[in-house]
Parts: structure tokens; sequence; C-alpha cells
């Protein structure tokens, strides 16, 4: 079994709890206007455009299909920019043990790891073949996800997690639509069943002033987590948005102030999470 | 003693009344100065022949270096008293009981302090302060404690001028020492430099939790692998200086180092940098080191005489000497490029090979050659990666990667690290500037810790890139401060002028944030 794997970052500080190696997975069933590594949601069409334009000639066309050299690449992204269908040719598709393979350099200094993407449950069976993997190394596992699987319906997948980190990119249905392209239905629903479950590790909001109303997302979302915090801890990190890596025609919402992070701070505090974290 | 040229004389008294008249020196850098200048005129060293052309050269020459410590020691380089004595059993010579609450116990530190010698003139380790305030710390209400701690702190930074002066903590959690690191990050105070002791099955997460955030405030405390030391030089061995590890109740006479990049340049190649040139002024550093140890102890008086000695705060016997050498990386790009050969330190494979031959062969000369006085060390120096000083020009810290040429990821760098900390008792270390953003997850910084030990990994620095505070090397340095002497305003502390040098000359704001 192979999945696109975009990146992998040895040592990440902000992808969960303490040191961990981030798996970041191509492609993603959401398209959220303030996605900042647009790159990542789409697979390869194999239109050769980058390879035409790679500056340091890592890019080659063979059988159709684009071959990516990692030594001859020099960073710049000039592929990321050209490519019009939200990828990235610096993609490998790997095994899970040629992803563990990768983990392991970097034991003993990570506690565990922690499954990006895009979005890393387009891919259930190499996510619990690769945390089982894990698990037997003692790392820990997480899963960063959009929540549009619906989890209940993989056990197994829960069982090798220690949890979920979950994006609530909005409360009310049609602004959910409207941020993302698809129902926020699915993702409720996840909220609740994980964090009944003690797998809801954290919920995360990207608070971008003018695209929904954040203040609902965050509140509704805390109350509808309060009756679960005797079943394990939650916290709530609330994200800045930033223009950075976000597509042209979205770096366009407001950077919210301090002000404002700090009152859906206390808006969380308020509604009985005490785990808050503004980023 | 024997004679000097007049004209020597006269230079150094030209040297002398400049001195005197500098704007930018305080009173105490003055007197200071003025002490080093006379000491200056005094031959009373039997020197080995040939030193005087090793050591008496400019910067990109210079084999041999003694880092200021002049030509008639008068006193051992590094002192350690034994602070716990003191607080058991007071000093007949300071007048003092042994104190009965948080409040005497404050008081009495801040008095032996100004009675603590060094090559400095500041004491270089101010003691295990958790331990030793632990058995008053709840002699008051936790409020009240913190406070008289945050005064005794700040009265010490604005005392002891000079950030080579250093605490302990851990590797046990107390509450004296959870105030301690409490104050520091509120403080973010230079003085004093602060290690704490860890060691995985001793100390609890929390309180290497509480470490990490004072150090994200303030750049400290480093983190000394407590069980690598503890295995070298027993239990009761402390961090002073910069990261020294040294023996309690006892010091360092003193400390040399090798400029391991001049002695590559007057080498034809490998072989003869190995067979020939290293030997050399391997040999003649330590012949240089024995004369000056043998001074100290045997005409120098300061073991009969100074009330540590008398009173048995330091034993002579509990000192040894470090053996310090600088610029590995340059020395090792030196010989590459001899050998007509590309890799760099810290980049190519054989090149680090070769900085671990090296090492093997300067630990191989250190464990061969005997000295009389260092008995606590089984009759050997100890080995030292110095941390540089401010004139340093193209000489990289100990076995550090020069800044500007740090490996991409930072596990990288710490796997080239686990190569050469294991060479260093008296102490080596490696600096990391953090992203702020880890502000919010100390737990990072805690298993790169945990990672690194494991990995024998000795000795670890971090300061986060947006403090005013910051580690220069080894020692601690307000950006604020660097400056107000870069505007040609006098600064309290001797140490912001060599920060500001080595941020001139060892470009240390350059430094890879991670």
């Amino acid at each position: 079994m192979r999945v696109p794997v975009n990146k992998i970052i040895p040592f990440s500080s902000v992808d969960g709890p303490g040191n961990r190696t981030a798996v970041f997975l191509q492609g993603c069933n959401f398209d959220c206007r303030y996605c900042h590594n647009p790159e990542t949601r789409n697979l390869c069409t194999g239109c050769m455009e980058c390879v035409e334009k790679c500056p340091a000639k890592a890019l080659e066309s063979r059988d159709g299909r684009v071959v990516f050299d990692p030594a001859a690449c020099v960073g710049c992204d000039t592929c990321i920019r050209t490519c019009r269908f939200g990828c990235s040719p610096r993609i490998r598709h790997m095994t899970p043990e040629e992803v563990m393979a990768e983990i392991r350099k970097q034991v003993p200094f990570i506690r565990g790891i922690t499954v990006s993407g895009g979005e890393c449950t387009l891919y259930p069976e190499f996510l619990t073949e690769l945390f089982e993997l894990c698990r037997k190394e003692r790392l820990g596992r997480l899963i960063d996800s959009n929540g549009a699987l619906d989890f209940a319906k993989h056990p197994k997948l829960l069982d090798a997690a220690d949890g979920v980190m979950l994006d609530v990119k909005a409360w009310d249905e049609e602004e959910h639509r409207k941020v993302t392209g698809v129902s926020g239905e699915i993702v409720k629903k996840n909220a609740r069943e994980l964090a009944a479950a003690g797998k809801l590790y954290e919920v995360r909001t990207v608070v971008a002033p003018g695209l929904f109303d954040y203040e609902q997302t965050v509140r509704e979302t805390a109350r509808l987590l309060k009756p679960y915090l005797a079943c394990g801890g939650i916290r709530y990190k609330l994200i800045r948005y930033r223009q950075i890596g976000v597509r042209e025609q979205y770096a366009i919402y407001q950077n919210p102030t301090d002000d404002v992070m700090e009152k859906l701070a206390d808006i969380v505090r308020e509604e009985g999470l005490i785990d808050v974290i503004v980023i | 003693m024997r004679d000097i040229e007049m004209s020597r004389v006269n230079a150094t008294r030209e040297e002398m009344l400049e001195t005197v008249k500098s704007p930018t020196l305080t009173h105490e850098q003055k007197l200071t100065t003025m002490t080093n200048l006379a000491d200056s005129l005094l031959e009373v060293l039997e020197l080995p022949e040939g030193l005087d052309e090793l050591l008496n050269q400019p910067i990109d020459k210079q084999c041999i270096c003694d880092l200021a410590e002049g030509h008639a020691p008068l006193r051992p380089r590094y002192i350690i008293p034994d602070y716990g004595k003191f607080m058991r059993e007071g000093s007949e010579f300071l007048q003092l009981d042994p104190p009965k609450d948080l409040y005497e116990a404050l008081n009495a530190l801040q008095i032996f302090y100004r009675h603590v010698p060094s090559v400095t003139n500041f004491p270089v380790y101010v003691g295990a302060l958790d331990e030793l305030l632990e058995p008053f710390i709840d002699d008051v209400d936790e409020a009240q404690a913190k406070k008289m701690i945050k005064l005794f702190l700040t009265q010490m930074d604005r005392t002891i001028l000079d950030s080579f002066s250093h605490a302990n903590v851990g590797p046990a959690a107390t509450k004296a020492g959870r105030i301690i690191l409490e104050a520091e990050a509120e403080l973010e105070h230079a003085v004093p430099n602060i290690t704490m002791k860890y060691d995985e099955n001793i100390t609890p997460d929390e309180f290497a939790v509480c470490g990490i955030n004072a150090a994200l405030h303030s750049a400290k405390p480093s983190f000394a692998n407590h069980a690598m030391f503890k295995g070298e030089l027993g239990e009761d061995y402390v961090i002073a200086s910069c990261y020294n590890g040294l023996k309690l109740g006892g010091g360092s006479y003193t400390l040399v180092r090798l400029i391991l990049g001049n002695i590559a340049k007057r080498a034809e190649g490998i072989e003869d940098f190995k067979k020939n040139q290293l030997p050399y002024v391997c040999r003649i550093m330590a012949e240089y080191m024995d004369e000056r140890i043998r001074f100290e102890v045997e005409e120098s008086g300061f073991f009969e005489n100074n009330f540590l000695a008398k009173e048995g705060f330091i034993k002579r016997d509990r000192f040894t000497a470090m053996f310090g050498m600088v610029g590995l990386a340059e020395c090792v790009n030196i010989l590459m490029e001899k050998e007509g050969k590309t890799g760099r330190f810290g980049h190519d494979k054989e090149a680090d090979k070769l900085g671990v031959e090296i090492m093997d062969q300067i630990d191989a000369f250190n464990k061969e050659h005997v000295n009389p006085y260092c008995e606590i060390t089984g009759g050997h120096f100890l080995l030292h990666a110095q941390v540089g000083i401010a004139s340093d020009l193209n000489v990289s810290p100990g076995t550090r990667i020069p800044i500007g040429e740090e490996p991409e990821e930072l596990l990288e760098h710490l796997r080239h690290c686990s190569n050469f900390h294991k060479y260093f008792p008296s102490g080596t270390g490696d600096i990391f500037p953090i992203d702020m953003t880890v502000h919010k997850n100390p737990e990072f910084v805690l298993d790169i810790i945990k990672g690194a030990f494991k990995e024998n990994l000795r000795y670890l620095s971090f300061y986060s890139s947006d403090s005013d505070v910051i580690r220069i090397t080894g020692y601690l340095v307000k950006r604020s401060e660097i400056e107000k002497l870069e505007q040609g305003r006098n600064v309290l502390q001797d140490t912001t002028a060599l920060g500001m040098g080595a941020k001139h000359n060892g470009k240390i704001l350059e430094r890879k944030i991670r």
C-alpha cells in the first residue's frame, strides 16, 4: 500500500504536544479558502508545466509522470507556483514501512508523530498500519483532520491513534459550505463522538474576520464539548488567519487583532474549557 | 624575578594612563584592567622553550592562548567553594554564624560572594541555590519568599558584574528551585548564569518545563546531562563559569587553550599535523600549564593563606586544570583543503571523521600527561571545549559548527554534536536559538533534551529568538546593554564588552533559529 506523501518535517513544535515528526499526505476533500498550503489539495495530472519551469532541473517527465529528484531540488517552490491544479510534483509514494523508516531517524528526539495533510484520513488503512508500527516502538500517534471521515466507522484506526486534532472551520452549515465548499455536519458528529471516546486531543478554529461568524463558531464548539471534558482534557487552539501561502484570490481577509483573539479565548473559558491557546 | 626592558615598562605605563582616562570603563573595570597591566610586568614563571613563538602572536597565527590569566597567577582561575559547609558551619573569618532562616541565609550568601576570587575577581560559582535555600524556604509564605529571592537575584545582577558567575539547580525538583526559576523568568537578568542538572529518571517533567520557560525568557538555565557528569566527576560536581564541570570544594588552577586552526596552518597536511604539529603544541601547552600550577601551589601562598582554604571551603587536592581547545571546525577545513578535498566540518563524513580523530588524539595526549597537583582527576587535566573570546576572528568555539554553516535540520546538528560532547568533562555545549512559537509548547524543547542526553550530548542551551537576554558563547548578555556600549555609554557588567566583540567578530546574532 502506497500513499502520496507531500513532505515529512523531522522536528515540529506546532503539530501537537512536544517534539513530533509531522507527516503530510497529499490530497484533500475540503477546499478551504484560507488554506495556506493549497499545493497539498490535489493529485498530479501529469501536465508537465512544472517540469519545463524548474530552474534546478529537479523534475523529469517519464512515462507520462513527473519524476522528482530530491537531491537536485533547491526548494525555490517554482513548481508549486506554476501548478494550476493545487498540487506539488515533489511527492513521494510511500508505504507505511518506508514512512516509518523516515520517522525512526528522529528517535529518540521525538515523543511521537502527527499525520496531517492535505487530509490524511483519505487514507485510513495507511494510517492504521503506520500507527501500529509506531505503537510497537512506543511513539505517540495523532491525527490532524478536517473531520470529513466518519471515525465511528474506523474503530481500528481510532484504537491505533492516541487522538485527533480536529478543525472546526465554521459552525453554521451555510458558512461551512462557504469556507470549505462542503457540509460540516459530519465534523460536529465527529467532535461529539471523539470527545465522548476520549480521543479528541484538540479542536482548532482559524479566525478569519470577514469570512464567517467566528464568535458563534468558537462559542458553539466549546459548548458542544463541555459535557465531555471528564472523558479527557480537550485543548482549544485559536489560530490567526495569515495571508502567507494563501491563494491570491483569498488573501483578502483581515488578520485578526490581539483583542479579537483574546476575546475568543475568554469565550472558550467562559464555556468551561480551561486549556486554550492562541497562535 | 627576571628583568624586563624599560620600553615594555613604558608601553605598559601608557596603557595604564589610557585606562585611567577611559570614558567607557566603569571604576571597577578600570581597577581590574590596572591590576592586569601591573601583573603583566612580572616575569616569574619558568616558561617552556618554544612557548613564545606559539603564544605571543596575532589571532591568525596564535596556537596557544592563556586567556588573560596573567604572568604571576595569584589565585586559581576558577574557585568552587563548598557553600553547603558554609551554611552548616558559618565562617570565622567572615564572623558569621550558620544562618537560621531565609533572611540570614540570603544575607550570608551575599556576604560570602564578595570574598570569592577568580580570574575575573567575581565568583564563577554561586552555589546550588535550590539545595542551599530549600531548608529555609518555608520560613515565610511563598509570595514573601519569592520577593526575597528576587531581591537577592537582583543584588547579584547589579554587584557581580560579570556573567561568568554560575548557579546550579536540580536534578531533583524543589520549591526553592521552582521559585528561583520563576523569578528569573520574570526578572530577565544576565547574572547569574544558571544550569539545571537534568536526569530524566530524577527530574520531573514539570520542573524541567519550569526551567525551559525560564530559558525562553532569560536564556537560562542551560541543561546539563547529570548522569554523564556524575559518571565522570562523581555526585559532587558543579557547573561553573560558562559550562565548566568541576569538583565542589575545588576548582581549576588554570585554563589554557589550543587554537587548532592555527596549528593546522603550520602543517603540510593531515599526516604532518597528526605526527608533528599537534603533539608538539600539546606538549608545550601542557608544560606551560604545569608551570602555572607549580607557581600557584608552591609559590603564590594562596592555598596557605586565603580563608577559603584555611577554613576548608576549598581544598587544594580537589583542584584540577582545564586543557582547552577551540577551532576544531577551522582546523578540519584547513587540513581538508591542504589535502585537496572539499568536504567541510559539519557537512561531510570524511571531515567529521577527521574531527573525531583529532579529538581522540588530544584526548590520548591528555590521558598520558601527568600533573602532580591534579590528583582529584587521576593526575590528568580535563579537556575543555572553550567558548572563544571577543577578539577571536575565524575561530569557532570548541567543536562547534561555525555560525552560518549550521546544518539545515536541527536533528543533523544534534547528531553532529553527539560525536564530540563526550570528550569534555570540564565543559562543552551547543546553543540553539528557538523560534518564539515554542513558548506555547515548551515540551518540544524537553523532548530534544531527553533525546540528546540519551545520545550522549553533555550540555545544551536555548534562548528565544526574540529575547533581550541572549547567550553569547557560554555567558549571557543583554542586547540592549550591547547597544548602549556601542553608543559609547558606560555599562555595568564587564561581559557586555565581550558580547559586543563576539557580535562583531563571532556573528553570534546570526545563529540559525530552530
